[in-house]
């Protein structure tokens, strides 16, 4: 009986902890602003990323170099984007506000996805930058 | 033989960001400014690595490799009630509310450990060590979750805006609620617990310094968010 009260609330718990922390993640990336470099690589126009364009963007930021730094955030959002996708899947037709909030944030991950991008373009472009420096 | 493979994997991924975190605090020093952390990883790391020479030396299906298991497990659990504290204080810091937390803290770690006897008293009248033992280790991360949950109660009502202090907070919430969650499993379905659930332990044990690394490394100490924006409804 104990062992049940405690596996459930346990794991309402867990879910809500990952949720906020994974929105905290997101949140910091939604302040920064799409340079026109990303906006022409992926085809994103004005502020509107898709919600299912994360696919697409995450093949575009394996395709960079990896920063190193970014990667453990990345496989979280990708965590959270999939579990997003379920809940729409599962909710789409009986709890259309429960779906609509999962688009919301499902949104928010591609525009995370695409600030990662944005920020591997750079640093390509700097390592790009320095190895032609040094040559010289 | 994978299991074992996989469970040397997590291990060692463990100790490498367990002493990262430790080695990053020394190299920003930082370590005295956030020492109960840094504490609770050397002391976790260390305890990862013992754990792996018990496990080479006596097997992991020995006697004294689960007691070394559980034992460590427990005191570092109570070790980390000792960070939840300091996160208290860090949000109560302008309210000087510290001894009354600590107090708080020390009565409901001794309730956790009288309620765990009192249970297991009762149930098992032979084979008592073990299960008490288990039974603290499931209702001290409960206690956990349940401080971390007040935490963050906390954080929301008096509008908390350092971002690496929320997210220490989310992510330990993460690791309390997960291994409390494993515990209560299997408790519930032992017979799942070795092929199964056991690996889940490990893998919330490498969540919380994954989480912590990240988050010391990459979020600065002047970082602000309004926390409330994290509840709303993503625009």
């Amino acid at each position: 009986m104990i062992a049940s009260l405690i596996f459930v609330i346990s794991f309402a718990a867990l879910l809500q902890f990952f949720i906020l922390h994974c929105r905290s993640l997101l949140a910091y990336s939604r302040r920064v602003e799409l340079s026109d470099r990303v906006r022409e690589v992926t085809g994103i126009a004005a502020q509107n990323v898709k919600a299912g364009d994360f696919g697409r963007l995450l093949q575009l930021v394996r395709l960079c170099p990896e920063r190193g730094e970014d990667r453990k955030e990345i496989r979280v959002v990708g965590a959270y984007y999939s579990l997003l996708a379920l809940l729409d899947r599962l909710t789409r037709s009986m709890f259309p506000s429960v779906a609509a909030w999962a688009e919301n944030e499902r949104q928010s991950c591609s525009y995370f996805a695409a600030v990662a991008l944005d920020r591997r373009i750079s640093y390509s472009r700097d390592l790009f930058t320095q190895q032609v420096a040094d040559r010289l | 033989m994978l299991g074992s493979y996989i469970s040397n994997l997590l291990w060692l991924a463990g100790f490498v960001l367990e002493a990262y975190v430790v080695v990053y605090s020394f190299h920003k020093k930082t370590f005295v400014r956030n020492f109960p952390i840094n504490f609770y990883m050397l002391c976790e790391a260390t305890v990862t690595l013992g754990l792996y020479f018990c496990s080479r030396r006596f097997g992991t299906n020995s006697v004294t490799y689960a007691y070394y298991y559980y034992y460590t497990d427990s005191l570092l659990t109570i070790l980390m009630f000792w960070v939840i504290i300091r996160f208290y204080q860090m949000v109560f810091s302008e309210m000087h509310v510290s001894q009354y937390v600590r107090k708080f803290a020390v009565l409901l770690l001794l309730a956790t450990a009288a309620f765990s006897y009192a249970v297991v008293h009762h149930q098992f009248k032979s084979n008592f060590t073990n299960q008490f033992v288990l039974a603290l280790g499931q209702n001290l991360y409960f206690v956990g979750v349940v401080l971390t949950y007040l935490l963050w109660g906390t954080v929301l009502k008096l509008r908390e805006t350092r971002i690496r202090l929320v997210q220490l907070i989310l992510a330990l919430g993460v690791y309390f609620s997960g291994t409390a969650g494993t515990y209560a499993i299997g408790n519930l379905f032992p017979h799942l617990y070795l092929p199964f659930f056991r690996f889940l332990l490990p893998i919330f044990g490498l969540w919380l310094p994954l989480a912590w690394a990240y988050t010391l490394t990459r979020v600065p100490e002047d970082a602000r968010l309004a926390t409330a924006s994290l509840l709303a409804r993503a625009r």
